[in-house]
Parts: structure tokens; C-alpha cells; sequence
């Protein structure tokens, strides 16, 4: 089932090795992606991006991504909670 | 330009047109063993009137120095981030109307952005310098300045100073204490920094000297002369040479990151597994991080096992001299203090000598200290499986560092260890080839990591005595690929190789290597 | 987990808290040199972060090599809502070891076990593979240790939680720690009783090595397996303490030695220096010299030459 964005939402923090996802919702898609590094790993997270909201059912969001040299697992793991907080219906806990 | 290839397969121009001629790098000794003796700069014959030599304003000895456009200026960066020096003298130069200087200070702080924007007006447009950073670097990486900037060591810069291929004409010194006969000294007065040794280089070969003080003393200064009245021309006393915070810094804290530590202790084993922390030793270390960790271990082996080295080296941190104070060392060799400790060190302890950039590390004297070091423990943006080094260029390609003593010392050192976190910002820093070569791998005889130390294949010896002592060794193409299971592999930076940014000078004056402007 | 190998044998001195929304400390768990981590889920993490710190453990047990570390992950409590959520995160991905707070009796372990046991089931693992840590953090989960070691076959430790557990005794945590003595020593007879390893409280004075030392010193000669630490600076104090002397080292040598001559001549009864020695010593000299292999004897066997 395609989930929505129902809210802004982030996950993640700006301290070295991690960083911070923001998933707000859009009428299209939007990636920013900044960082002292990211230029390195541009097209990687451009694909970990468009492969999890695909995953995900989504089409519209504008997600933007400050990576603090985050390894390619911890962006993943940020993502699925920015993305998860974003489109719960009730929150969580 | 004309490009050839130099010995270690980097493209070099043979000429970089408004600088010069240049040889390629042929090999870490080549040049020095294949030197014939030719004639070094010309010292130019002054004489001034007995008296004093004060000057009303910068302008008015900028002036009288004799200054026109297309001339050599340079500074010394003893003050770090708290110089306000160098850009008061660029701001007077600016609004007196000079153009296309050279700038040839002996590093630039991260503060200096101020220079980006004088390359930009065409007051400057050549420099010279040992590294640039921040918006500067971001603004020679781009290409916009039409001269390439010429990377030395701070050797290297000795040696080009003494024999002529950096010609200064004007060079504007920082003093924090001054007599009116420009006797000077940097270890007292409100801006004390500690010892002037990449100054005292160009005291000895600028044509003429201004020296720039805040703290003018009653001649004749008494204490610690750095440089002597005989090498100055002018003095000019301003309000204040800078932040005395920046300046003079506090006490450089030992890391508490436990990555950092690791590598530290991973240093001190192997050091002891080679034997070279005996009586009599010589040593330099890193003001920052690992490399500084490194003294904690050193020090409490030193005493339990009772050694004293003979000398430390370099840039000299509090920590060393505390070691001097200790009687862990005999002397203290200074050529640049990086806190406060080592500013009364300076002042005060007659083993603590302070020394000028050509004694600490020219390859074309007769002697510097570099070449007398056992041990030397140097940083690393990335290194390659060659073991090759750079210290200048950044993961994006930009520039961000500085050359410093790094390839003087390894290629002095008789173990030259580099440092460096097996991976940073989520990148391995472990490459098949660095972005730039500052030095070159056949000089560096280990790389320790936090995950395990890696020997050079030229130092069996080493490699033998690491395994003996049942240390973490590790083949460097096998971490690489571990770590980079962890991390990936960085995209490849786009360099427009039409557009040369950046020339690296070897301490021996031939092109290590070249930067290219970023796409 | 990535890798995953069995690590039950391997000795376990040193338990690393990091917390689980930690990736710069995480990225390098194997470089602070503890034998194991603890991936916290619980006191470390604030509720409005549970389900990030959740999905980054996952993500790193998915994809992380930690190579020959021991990996426990410490889950929140049964009694809150993040208890399920993290079991059903943190099994699937095949952790050594779950690290169960709270457990006051052996219903609280069994309940735990169940679930795992079923979500492994749902996942295609094989059921019991991934261990329980349980935590007696409480006066009855001390009173019920032996009760809570036993519990399940996937019991593979019993630990202390002293913070908890000074709080519910009424006293306070002192440098010397003879409040717990009573605790502690019940502890490691209930886990020797049921074969399990017995772990020790953290110290939680970073800035105290000494008073760790001593702490450490203490509940080694106790028969504590392991102890938790809090900093990565605090494990190597605790290894100290855990280094075996040298005379006992070479003693414990020569009695497997002996114990192994023994067996081969088909001889039931084995003397060392003239002594008899029995089953029991020759499993604590094992373990003695299994303990010993992990430090350097260089300058004590340069000093016996």
C-alpha cells in the first residue's frame, strides 16, 4: 500500500559520522543532498533515496539530507525513521 | 604548459609561466645527491644611520622600503589565527595602489581569507606558501587565480629563500617585542608567540626588513633576540599585532577520542618494538590529536625505563616541553611554538633553543635537524598503497592544508610514522593513489590506523621487529578493502586538467606533483 | 548479523556500553578493545528516539562486520511498549546475545523466550541461537538468580544491575561496595549453579580508574566472569584486573599439563608438586590459562630465565 507523507519529520543528528534526514511532504520530488562529503557520495545516496521511497509506495516528498560522513548504513537506518515518523497515521508509542 | 611525467608518474609542468623553470621530482635524494654547488641569493648591501630606524606608519615604511609593483612581499604565521599583521599591510598596500606582488609568507592561517580577495583586486598574483585553506583554498581550487600557487615545504622554502628562487624584497615581520634598532624577540610582550624561526629566514635574505611591532621595549632589548638589529630596516609600532587569544593559545589538550588513543597506542608500540626510544634518541611529533596522544605512552615509558632523548624537534607543544622540563630531553630545538607553555619555555630554559627554518629542515645546507631525527610521527588527509601522503588536498578536491615540515621530516627521520584514522567522514583513507603527493611513500616507513599498522614493504627490518612484538601489523591492500567494505568507494573528483591550480614543490625544489582546478 | 560467528567460548571480561543512536561509536565498537558491546536500547536512549536508535542497531547488525566481538543488544524492559517493537527489530538480525533488563523471576525469562522463540521460528532461524543476558536488577531478581539462570536453555549469563538494584535494597552505591557484597556473591553462585557466566555492575565514575581497578579486583576474586563498562577508557582497567598473576598462570600450565599426562597413561588420579588435584581445578585451570593467553608474560618470563 503507497504511504503519504503526512508530516515533516526528521531523524538522525548533525554530530560527526551520523546525519539528518528531513522528509517533508511535496508535490514532487525533491532531494537536497549537503554535507562536507557529499559530493563523494552523491549518486549513492541519490539511489539509497529513490530505492527506499519506492520501498516505501512514495512518489511525492522532498527529502533533504545533511551527512555529517555517515556510512552508507546509518543514512539507510536515519531514512526508514525519518520516513516512518513522517507517514505514521497515529504516533507512535 | 608543458607537462612531463616525474618519477612517480605525476604530471608536472616544466615551466609554470610567471614563476619559472622547474625539474621534475626524481626520487626523494636524487636531486640532493646529483647537486653541484650554484650560486645561492644575494645578500644586498645596506647601510643605515646610527639610530633609530622607527617609521610613523606602514604606509610611510612601505614607502621608504623601496616597494613597486611586481615585487616580493613576505610574513611570517608565528602569530596563527591572531595575526592582524599581514592584513593590515595587504590593506595599506591595496589602498596605496600597488599591484601584481608576489606574496611569499611562510604559511597562512585559516584567518587569512582576506587573501582571496586581494588575488581577486590583483594586488597579489603570485603566491607562494607552504598551504592554503577555507575560502582561500576553495578560491585557488577553482581556478581563479591565473598563477598557479607554488606549495613548499618548510624546508623546501628555506632552501628556495637561500638560493634565490624566492627573491624577497619586502618582508614585513611581526615583532612582539622591539627595540627602535629592530633587535626582536617572540617570547615576551602582549603577543608573544614563542620562538620567530620561519622569520629569522627572511630576516637574514629579505632586501629589506620592517618589522611591526606593539610592544616596543627600551633598546637594547636584553633577552632571548631572535633577530638581530643588523637584518632590519624599519620599525613601525602599532596598537596591536593581533587577538593575543588566537596568538598565543592554551595548553594543547591531550584528545580524550578513544580512536584517536588507539592510534596513539598503537604508535608507541611500534616506536618501542623499533628500538628507536633509547638513550640519546631525537624525536618530533604533531601539535594535534593521535600524534600528540602519542606522549602520554612515550612519557611514562621514557621514565619508568629511564631515557633521555637527546633532542625534540619541530613545532614544539607544551607537552615537549614539559618532557624538556622533566629531563626526558636534553634540548628542545624550536623553530615554531604552538602554546603558551612553550612561550615561557622559550623565555625561560636555556635548553629550549630556538632555531630558523633553514637549520631545522633545508636540505641544501650543510646540516639541518631533520636529517639528525630518529623518530618523527606525522598527520594525513589520505595515504595510497604506496604509501604515498597528501596533506593538502581534501576528500572533495579542494585544498585544505598545509605542506608544513611533513616531507622534510620524513625524509630526514630515520622512522617516519604517519597517523591517520583508517577511515574519516565516512570515507577510507586508504587510497590506490592520493589526490596529491606532498610526500612521497618511499620516505614514510609506517602508517598506523586505528585498526591496525601498516609497514612499508621497503622496511623488512621494521616489518620483522613489528611481528616479533606480536603487534596488530597488517597488509595496507587488506585494510583498504575491509574498510572500504564498511565505507565504499568515493565517486572520483572532476578536475579540469586544462587549468593548473596548484604546483608541490619537494623539499628539493623539482614538482612532487600538481593540482588541478575542480570542475 | 553480518559474519556471525560462534562465540560462545570465547572469554567475555569486558562489556562496552554504547548507545544504540551512537553511529560514530558504534562504526568503531572494535577498536576500544572489549572483549564485548552492549548496543543500549534502554537507559542510554531517550523515548523520543527508541524507534531511531532501534532501526540504527538493526542497521548495523544487517551490514557491520564486528568481526570478533561479542554482541549483545540491550532491549527496554517487558513491562514497556518498546519491548515488543525491539525484540521483533533486534532478533531478526541475529544478535550473540539480548540483553533482558529487569528480570525478577524465571516467568519474566521464559515470557522473553517465547518470543524470541517465535520470532526466530517466523524468520527461518534456528530457534535459540540468539542468547538472554538477563538483568537482576531488583531484591527478588537477586533472591530468584539461580531460578532466573536456569530458566531457559537460552540463558547464557546472569548480571548484576546495580543502579537499579542499590535503589530498590534502600542504600547507597559506595567506593567500596560491601553493600552488594551479599548480592554479588549470590549472583555468581547461581550462575556457576546453572552453568551460565555471572557479569558485574558498571562503575560509573569515568574519572574514578582507581576506584574501578579496585572494583574490578574485587569481583574477579569473587568468580564474576565479566563486567559492564561505560566508557571505552574503563576497559582496560578492567582487564587489568583480570590479568592472571604469573606464578598462578604458569601453575595452572603445568596442572593441564599434568592433567593431560594423565589422561594419556590412562590415570585417574593426577599430582602436581606432589599435591592431588581434581576435576574442578583442572576446569578452573582452563579457564585460568584461557584468561592468560589474552595478555603479554614477556617480562615476567624474562625475569624467570
Amino acid at each position: 500500500m503507497d504511504k503519504k507523507i503526512a508530516r515533516t519529520a526528521s531523524a538522525g543528528t548533525v554530530e560527526s559520522s551520523d546525519c539528518l534526514v528531513t522528509v517533508s511532504p511535496s508535490e514532487i520530488f525533491l532531494f537536497e543532498y549537503s554535507g562536507p562529503n557529499s559530493t563523494a557520495f552523491k549518486k549513492r545516496t541519490d539511489t539509497l533515496v529513490r530505492t527506499t521511497l519506492e520501498q516505501y509506495g512514495i512518489k511525492q516528498a522532498s527529502i533533504t539530507i545533511q551527512d555529517q560522513g555517515a556510512l552508507e548504513m546509518t543514512v539507510r537506518a536515519r531514512l526508514a525513521v525519518a520516513l516512518e515518523r513522517a507517514t505514521e497515521t497515529t504516533n507512535e508509542e | 604548459m608543458k607537462m612531463t611525467e616525474n618519477a612517480l608518474g605525476r604530471k608536472v609542468p616544466l615551466e609554470v609561466p610567471g614563476v619559472g623553470a622547474f625539474a621534475p621530482y626524481a626520487g626523494p635524494f636524487a636531486t640532493i645527491n646529483a647537486l653541484n654547488p650554484f650560486s645561492g641569493a644575494v645578500h644586498k648591501v645596506r647601510t643605515a644611520q646610527r639610530g633609530n630606524k622607527i617609521a610613523a606608519s606602514i604606509e610611510e615604511a612601505v614607502k621608504k622600503s623601496g616597494l613597486e609593483n611586481g615585487m616580493t612581499i613576505s610574513f611570517h604565521h608565528h602569530l596563527r589565527d591572531g595575526d592582524a599583521v599581514m592584513p593590515a599591510v595587504l590593506e595599506v598596500l591595496q589602498k596605496m595602489g600597488f599591484k601584481d606582488l608576489t606574496l611569499a609568507p611562510s604559511s597562512i592561517p585559516d584567518a587569512h581569507e582576506c587573501i582571496a580577495d586581494y588575488i581577486k583586486s590583483g594586488l597579489i598574483s603570485r603566491l607562494y606558501t607552504s598551504g592554503v585553506r577555507g575560502r582561500l583554498g576553495k578560491l585557488i581550487s577553482s581556478g581563479e587565480a591565473d598563477i598557479p600557487v607554488v606549495i613548499r615545504s618548510h624546508g623546501g622554502r628555506a632552501r628556495a629563500i637561500e638560493a634565490g628562487q624566492i627573491s624577497i624584497d619586502v618582508a614585513f615581520l611581526a615583532a612582539p617585542a622591539c627595540d627602535k634598532t629592530g633587535n626582536m624577540s617572540g617570547s615576551s610582550g602582549p603577543s608573544a608567540c614563542g620562538s620567530l624561526g620561519y622569520a629569522m629566514t627572511d630576516a637574514r635574505y629579505a632586501k629589506h626588513v620592517v618589522a611591526v611591532t606593539d610592544n616596543l621595549v627600551e633598546y637594547p632589548l636584553a633577552q632571548n633576540i631572535s633577530i638581530p638589529q643588523y637584518e632590519v630596516d624599519q620599525v613601525v609600532v602599532v596598537d596591536s599585532l593581533g587577538d593575543p587569544n588566537k596568538i598565543a593559545t592554551g595548553a594543547t589538550r591531550i584528545t580524550r577520542n578513544p580512536v584517536d588513543l588507539r592510534i596513539a597506542y598503537n604508535t608507541f608500540l611500534l616506536m618501542k618494538a623499533s628500538g628507536v626510544v633509547r638513550p640519546g634518541y631525537s624525536f618530533q611529533m604533531g601539535s594535534g590529536g593521535a600524534s600528540l596522544a602519542v606522549s602520554i605512552y612515550l612519557e611514562e615509558y621514557m621514565k619508568n625505563k629511564n631515557i633521555v632523548g637527546a633532542f625534540g624537534l619541530g613545532g614544539i607543544t607544551g607537552h615537549m616541553s614539559s618532557m624538556l622540563e622533566k629531563g626526558l630531553f636534553r634540548t628542545l630545538f624550536d623553530v615554531q611554538s604552538f602554546d603558551t607553555a612553550v612561550t615561557s619555555s622559550v623565555a625561560s630554559n636555556p635548553n629550549h633553543t630556538e632555531i630558523d627554518s633553514s637549520w631545522y629542515a633545508n636540505p641544501f645546507n650543510a646540516g639541518c635537524l631533520v636529517n639528525d631525527l630518529d623518530c618523527v610521527i606525522l598527520s594525513a588527509l589520505e595515504v595510497d598503497v604506496d604509501f604515498n601522503v597528501n596533506v593538502l588536498v581534501g576528500n572533495d578536491g579542494v585544498l585544505r592544508g598545509a605542506s608544513g615540515g611533513h616531507s622534510d621530516t620524513a625524509a630526514g627521520a630515520s622512522l617516519a610514522i604517519v597517523v591517520v584514522p583508517s577511515f574519516r567522514g565516512g570515507i577510507c583513507s586508504i587510497k590506490d593513489s592520493v589526490k596529491s603527493i606532498t610526500t612521497p611513500g618511499e620516505t614514510v616507513d609506517a602508517i598506523v590506523t586505528e585498526r591496525g599498522i601498516l609497514i612499508n614493504p621497503l622496511r623488512a627490518d621494521l616489518l620483522e621487529s613489528a611481528r616479533k612484538a606480536k603487534l596488530p601489523v597488517v597488509e595496507i591492500h587488506d585494510l583498504k578493502a575491509k574498510i572500504e567494505e564498511m565505507t565504499g568507494i568515493p565517486e572520483p573528483i572532476a578536475y579540469d586538467e586544462s587549468k593548473v591550480a596548484a604546483v608541490v614543490e619537494y623539499r628539493d625544489g623539482t614538482l612532487i606533483d600538481t593540482i588541478y582546478r575542480i570542475k | 548479523m553480518k559474519n556471525k560467528k560462534d562465540k560462545s567460548k570465547q572469554p567475555c571480561r569486558s562489556m562496552l556500553y554504547i548507545p544504540g543512536d551512537a553511529p560514530g561509536m558504534i562504526q568503531n565498537a572494535c577498536v576500544f578493545g572489549s572483549d564485548s558491546i552492549l548496543l543500549d536500547l534502554e537507559d542510554a536512549i531517550a523515548p523520543s528516539e527508541k524507534d531511531a536508535a532501534r532501526k540504527l542497531v538493526r542497521s548495523f547488525l544487517d551490514e557491520f562486520d564486528f568481526g570478533e566481538l561479542i554482541v549483545t543488544v540491550r532491549i527496554n524492559a517487558a513491562d514497556t511498549v518498546y519491548f515488543k517493537k525491539d525484540l521483533e527489530e533486534i532478533v531478526p538480525a541475529d544478535p550473540d546475545a539480548i540483553r533482558l533488563p529487569k528480570c525478577d523471576s524465571a516467568e519474566d525469562v521464559r515470557k522473553a523466550d517465547a518470543l524470541i522463540t517465535e520470532i526466530e521460528k517466523k524468520n527461518g532461524m534456528t530457534p535459540g541461537g540468539v542468547k538472554i543476558h538477563a538483568m537482576l536488577e531488583t531484591a527478588l531478581g537477586i533472591e530468584n538468580a539461580f531460578e532466573v539462570a536456569k530458566a531457559s536453555p537460552r540463558v547464557s549469563a546472569i548480571t548484576l544491575g546495580g543502579q537499579d538494584l542499590t535503589a530498590d535494597l534502600g542504600v547507597q552505591k559506595t567506593r567500596g561496595g560491601h553493600e552488594l557484597f551479599y548480592s554479588r556473591g549470590r549472583v555468581v553462585v547461581g550462575a556457576r549453579a546453572a552453568g551460565v557466566m555471572a557479569f558485574d555492575t558498571v562503575w560509573t565514575d569515568m574519572n574514578d580508574p582507581e576506584g574501578l581497578y579496585n572494583e574490578a579486583k574485587q569481583i574477579v576474586e569473587l568468580g564474576f566472569t565479566g563486567k559492564a563498562a561505560i566508557h571505552p577508557s574503563q576497559v582496560d582497567v578492567i582487564h587489568k584486573a583480570y590479568r592472571p598473576d604469573y606464578r598462578e598462570y604458569v601453575r595452572a600450565k603445568r596442572i593441564l599439563e599434568a592433567a593431560a599426562l594423565a589422561e594419556k597413561e590412562g590415570k585417574g588420579v593426577i599430582a602436581v608438586d606432589g599435591k592431588m588435584v581434581d576435576g574442578p581445578i583442572v576446569a578452573r585451570a582452563a579457564r585460568l590459562v584461557a584468561i592468560a593467553s589474552l595478555y603479554d608474560y614477556e617480562e615476567e618470563e624474562g625475569l624467570s630465565q
